[in-house]
């Protein structure tokens, strides 16, 4: 047996399918006005109205119990939706996070109450979520988190810094990382809690942190004495590190770790024409065999989560290895379309697309896990730490 | 347990006992190697079984490959299941002994004339001085046809590929084949599925390569502990992983469409030049991180790497290289224009 094992998996018929459906519903909004792809890809795509019908599509925590607004669906449906989404830059921002990753972390670790309360709202795309992770002193080393959660009657109290929360301006809730105890010799990673945090209790406040270009996607979160109630403590008590739940290997692995600026793809191949010279032509052919196998690898990984296996490695490496690519794909399309003629229409339109993409792709490799700390993970699994 | 499993455990228990890249030296071996092999009925797995073959499916014999490349080793296996495939397209028997295919350089075409006599020289064709019979791809008529030729027939000069194995060119002069047909498929179609199978072969080699330099780095101390336990040579063998498991997608992608396709169609174009081009990538960027986690003694004759590497190198030119079928990708993507390109990607 060798390390690495991947199966090629296809997508289902109902699957593809379903893309159709998805197709046709947004080219509808797209002539509807609800969105530009080309603008979307540059500007915050937060959008209640749009989060509202993609819910009513039945498109939002789509994998989960219908009792809690779910449609029991595939994962691979649920990919084919993602995908989707992406590549037309459709404004996904208010309800994405929650669909990912807050929702299948409140159907395994909420009560019942707050599941009933709360998931059926994400699934309308009527409630958005932020993650507070990072904080000034502790990003990738999530285990140095200091902002403190202490008991008081009925729940907790919470002080301290959350940074570089996404989305934390629309946000109605948050899931929290706390540390409700502190770390011991033995396990530096114990002591740390996972909470629902509603954003609109007293106590917080959230400021904005301007990215390169100057948008606000990102805040600074401080929590002042903020009240918790204890139904919100979400899983064991000081036990957050055992907590990463199976959608972690979907959220690795998923088709927004490549599909995240394609646009730059597509648009290289309009500029280059339809005859390109054999320069054009072989940077293309590369570029798209580099997605292909991309993609595929994904769908496999995914896939294979979904028939109960546990490719760990494999979807850290589609998270690193997508994001990589997408961090070159700038610089590489510049290059090829380095002949083009500038005044022509489609490359004034390309180089505006251009130079969104490249000042944004630093961020891809940091976000979600940055190569180093996906690297590590790998090496643990090839038997190396 | 299913039938790919099976077949899949008997090459690697045959390759095992008898394909140790390390140890396997000389004809002798070799021999002994392909005999068991032969036996196994592994080197018929495309023949059906009314003509004397094993009559496994492609996706079985697909996986002989991967299997086969995790060994890395010089037997004209691969040559011989394809030539096999390739008769078969003609409903010609495919003879006993090692066999090879022809053409494999994309540059090169074979012709027949008047009294079906074949001419024209195919260059690189693997093993083909060991080969009894060689499977003939070419054009009468405009019309695709398929022929055995005795290799005792052909003119051959002897080359070899970076890895010393045998790339002959292969001349025919009015060479009378000892059987000729109307081919099903077209030389398109041969240099497809010979880019499937290289692809295959790489990606299995991979995987051994990440393997061997894994477990090196966990048995070489230096500075006091074993240098997988470095940092640096962490990411880089992450790094290799990656290009082991792109290359194990794209090649395993590749050979599934092939296996459930009814045509050689746009699709599986996409496919098979995909994998050809990033597994030939991932065969660079892979065999330079295991040959410098290796230091000194990977660089070394005696030592095994090499055996892998040289062959992960060679294996990138035969049925097309990186540039060639980036190019050829690269004008069917553009040709279509850019909106089809989503479409066509997610249709995988």
């Amino acid at each position: 047996m060798t390390a690495i094992q991947i199966d090629p998996i296809r997508l289902s018929a109902e699957a593809q399918a379903l893309r159709s459906e998805v197709r046709a519903f947004l080219q509808q909004e797209f002539e509807a006005g609800a969105f530009d792809p080309l603008q979307g890809a540059m500007q915050a795509r937060s959008n209640p109205e749009f989060s509202r019908k993609v819910g009513a599509r039945g498109w939002i925590g789509m994998t989960w119990p219908k009792r809690y607004g779910g449609r029991e669906r595939s994962y691979l449906e649920r990919y084919v939706v993602t995908e989707e989404f992406r590549v037309a830059n459709a404004p996904v921002g208010l309800h994405f996070t929650a669909d990912r990753q807050s929702g299948p972390m409140l159907l395994k670790y909420a009560s019942e109450r707050i599941k009933m309360e709360i998931l059926p709202r994400i699934s309308r795309g009527e409630c958005c979520f932020c993650i507070g992770m990072s904080e000034p002193n502790s990003g990738s080393d999530l285990f140095a988190a200091k902002t403190r959660a202490v008991r008081c009657d009925g729940g907790w109290r919470v002080r301290g810094t959350k940074v570089w929360t996404t989305g934390a301006h629309h946000a109605d809730y948050m899931i929290g990382l706390f540390r409700t105890s502190a770390p011991t010799k033995e396990n530096r990673r114990h002591g740390l809690t996972q909470f629902l945090v509603d954003m609109t209790a007293p106590g917080i406040a959230v400021h904005p942190i301007l990215n390169t270009l100057g948008q606000h996607e990102f805040n600074e979160v401080v929590f002042d004495d903020m009240f918790v109630p204890e139904e919100h403590a979400l899983g064991e008590i000081d036990l957050a590190w055992k907590q990463a739940t199976s959608e972690l290997g979907f959220e690795r692995s998923g088709p927004e770790r490549f599909l995240e600026i394609s646009y730059v793809l597509f648009e290289l191949v309009r500029v280059l024409g339809r005859s390109p010279d054999v320069r054009g032509a072989e940077g293309i052919g590369r570029l798209v065999a580099q997605l292909h196998t991309l993609r595929r690898m994904s769908v496999s990984v995914n896939g294979m989560l979904q028939a109960g296996k546990d490719p760990m490695l494999e979807g850290s490496i589609v998270k690193d290895m997508g994001t990589v690519w997408q961090q070159q794909l700038p610089h590489k399309a510049r290059d090829l379309a380095a002949f083009v003629d500038g005044d022509a229409h489609d490359r004034q339109r390309f180089d505006e697309l251009l130079a969104h993409a490249t000042a944004i792709v630093p961020k891809l490799t940091i976000q979600g896990g940055t190569s180093e700390v996906l690297r590590g993970i790998i090496a643990r699994g090839l038997g190396l730490r | 347990m299913n039938d790919t499993h099976m077949i899949a455990d008997t090459t690697r228990r045959i390759f095992r006992e008898l394909g140790d890249p390390q140890s396997l030296r000389g004809d002798a071996d070799r021999q002994r190697l392909w005999d068991a092999l032969e036996t196994a009925g592994l080197t018929r797995t495309w023949i059906p079984e009314s003509l004397n073959g094993s009559g496994a499916t492609l996706a079985d014999g697909f996986e002989v490959m991967r299997v086969a490349g995790e060994f890395a080793v010089n037997v004209p296996l691969a040559e011989s299941m394809l030539g096999g495939w390739l008769l078969q397209q003609g409903s010609i028997a495919t003879p006993v002994g090692s066999g090879s295919v022809a053409p494999v350089d994309v540059r090169d075409h074979i012709t027949a004339g008047a009294n079906d006599v074949l001419s024209g020289t195919a260059r690189s064709v693997p093993f083909a001085r060991d080969a009894a019979w060689i499977a003939v791809m070419g054009l009468h008529a405009k019309r695709a046809f398929v022929a055995l030729v005795d290799r005792s027939l052909c003119r051959i000069r002897e080359h070899a590929n970076v890895a010393g194995d045998a790339r002959d060119a292969v001349g025919l002069l009015d060479v009378p084949p000892r059987a000729i047909a109307q081919a099903a498929i077209d030389a398109h179609a041969l240099l497809l599925i010979g880019a499937a199978v290289r692809a295959m072969q790489m990606a299995g080699a991979l995987q051994a390569v990440l393997d061997i330099s894994v477990a090196y780095a966990n048995q070489r101390v230096a500075f006091e502990k074993p240098i997988g336990k470095f940092q640096a040579i962490q990411h880089s063998l992450a790094k290799l992983a990656g290009e082991a498991a792109a290359a194990l997608a794209a090649a395993g992608s590749a050979a599934d469409a092939i296996a459930s396709a009814k045509e050689f169609d746009a699709g599986i174009f996409l496919e098979v030049a995909a994998a050809k081009i990033r597994v030939g990538e991932a065969a660079a960027t892979g065999a330079a991180i295991a040959h410098q986690v290796h230091g000194a003694i990977g660089f070394s004759r005696e030592h095994v790497l090499h055996r892998y590497t040289h062959r992960l190198w060679a294996w990138r030119d035969d049925f097309g290289g990186e540039s060639y079928w980036a190019v050829r990708l690269g004008q069917m993507v553009a040709g279509n224009g850019a909106d089809a390109l989503w479409p066509m990607l997610a249709a995988r």
